[in-house]
């Protein structure tokens, strides 16, 4: 098994132009930051990125945007990053925004071998548009369908060589489920260990779901919102 | 009339022992502050916590935890971590108790509109829709006009919907509304505030039976 490879450079090496991305992270909290680098490094063009948000303008997928490397954005909340409203606004980026909750189960269902889910998310109103739905119990459920995504980049807290992870905090939030949903998931983790050296009791994610991994050079962890009580 | 704070500190005495709650960024965070005292409320932050605590004190900043908001924050003991699916999971199954939030139009329907003002504001709805097509009890806190005095109590909302029929109660710096099937009913008005003005300031249909008494802020 050959899973840990040696940087974000050579996991990222065969994502080309046109790639469909699944990119963890809440904010800043939790985002695969090598990987990115090394995709505004690689210059490639024309991707579709899955990712709760748009980063900052010069921080996280902002970067991306910046390079002019995206063609779409699936989001459900893009305001901390200005250029991309403006992006969004004049019609030089196609952006899907999504309920929240409707993009981590899109996720999910892909992980979990659905097809498709039904949430009450968006019914009445302009996400309902053209989509399918059912009542169920005297209720109203949109149909929503599992994503199609090539690579799934996550960022975990420790991992081990077979692809076992642990998040930290709320640097959880989407990693698990995209780490399941990527037809090749690619990992960096802060510390990178041995078989055995992890608990499987505290795993969340097996590893089955990783194809390959690396230990991040740097992190700089950024913090968008940093806010103290007196 | 009442001040941001007060609106959340009126929210507030909704709460019930044991509550999990989620409170949607601006207004509704300040309800954190006032929570009563004696009873134990835990905070759902949608991004994967439960048990959220108070900001951290200078110096002790955790950029891997943080609120919705994209806020630094900490946790109180008896706090757990989970992913998105499962906290979506957890509001859409109905065990969110609460959830406040805050919105642009409310109709006499219980729809709400919070998310987007076409061609000006397009941030994106994040876990709004998700709140208000599950949540078993939502408020919205707002104010009773926006900034050109127009009022946001409407007939029907005019900006794109959030969700539809699921507003239970609202409370505004002039008054506390119940939405029932029949409009929006009065339940108080805001100290110095009259009820003549809360009528004009509300364009949807308002139920006022009775004399309506005045909100009452003193501890129990």
């Amino acid at each position: 098994m050959k899973k840990v490879f040696k940087n974000a450079e050579e996991a990222v090496h065969d994502i080309s132009d046109g790639s469909i991305i699944m990119l963890g992270g809440f904010g800043l909290c939790g985002i695969p930051e090598n990987c990115i680098t090394a995709l505004v490094k690689k210059g490639i063009s024309g991707l579709t990125c899955i990712s709760n948000n748009a980063g900052v303008d010069d921080f996280g997928i902002g970067m991306l945007l910046k390079k002019r490397q995206l063609k779409k954005m699936i989001a459900s909340y893009v305001g901390e990053n200005a250029e991309f409203e403006r992006q969004l606004l004049s019609g030089e980026l196609e952006v899907e925004l999504i309920p929240q909750g409707t993009l981590a189960t899109r996720c999910m269902a892909s992980g979990y071998g659905m097809p498709a889910i039904f949430t009450p998310a968006g019914v009445g109103t302009d996400v309902a548009e053209g989509k399918e739905s059912r009542i169920f119990n005297g209720k109203k459920y949109l149909l929503e369908y599992a994503f199609d995504a090539d690579f799934a980049l996550v960022k975990a807290w420790k991992g081990d060589t077979f692809g076992n992870l642990i998040y930290k905090e709320t640097a959880r939030n989407f990693n698990p489920v995209m780490a399941m949903a990527g037809k090749i998931t690619i990992a960096e983790v802060e510390e990178l260990v041995q078989p055995g050296e992890l608990n499987p009791n505290e795993i969340h994610t097996p590893g089955i779901y990783i194809h390959r991994i690396f230990k991040g050079s740097v992190y700089e962890k950024r913090i968008e919102q940093r806010t103290v009580r007196k | 009339m009442l001040d941001k704070n007060q609106i959340a500190q009126r929210i507030a005495k909704e709460l019930e022992d044991g509550y999990y709650v989620n409170l949607g960024i601006g207004i509704p965070t300040l309800i954190a502050n006032y929570i009563p005292k004696g009873i134990n409320v835990i905070l759902q932050s949608e991004n994967g916590l439960l048990g959220m605590g108070p900001f951290p004190l200078k110096g002790e900043e955790d950029a891997d935890l943080i609120n919705a908001g994209k806020q630094t924050i900490t946790t109180l003991p008896g706090s757990a971590f989970f992913d998105s699916a499962m906290s979506f999971g957890m509001i859409r199954a109905g065990k969110v108790d609460l959830t406040v939030l805050g919105a642009m139009e409310v109709s006499e329907r219980g729809d709400i509109a919070s998310w987007k003002i076409p061609g000006k504001m397009v941030k994106g709805m994040g876990g709004a829709m998700d709140l208000v097509a599950s949540a078993k009890n939502i408020i919205v806190a707002m104010m009773h006009t926006n900034s050109k005095g127009e009022s946001k109590l409407l007939i029907n909302c005019h900006l794109p919907l959030t969700g539809i029929n699921c507003v239970k109660k609202i409370v505004t710096n002039l008054a506390v509304i119940e939405v029932t099937t029949n409009g929006f009913r009065l339940l108080e008005k805001a100290p110095g505030v009259t009820v003549e003005e809360i009528k004009n300031k509300t364009e949807g249909k308002l139920i006022i039976e009775g004399d309506i008494p005045e909100m009452n802020f003193a501890s129990e």
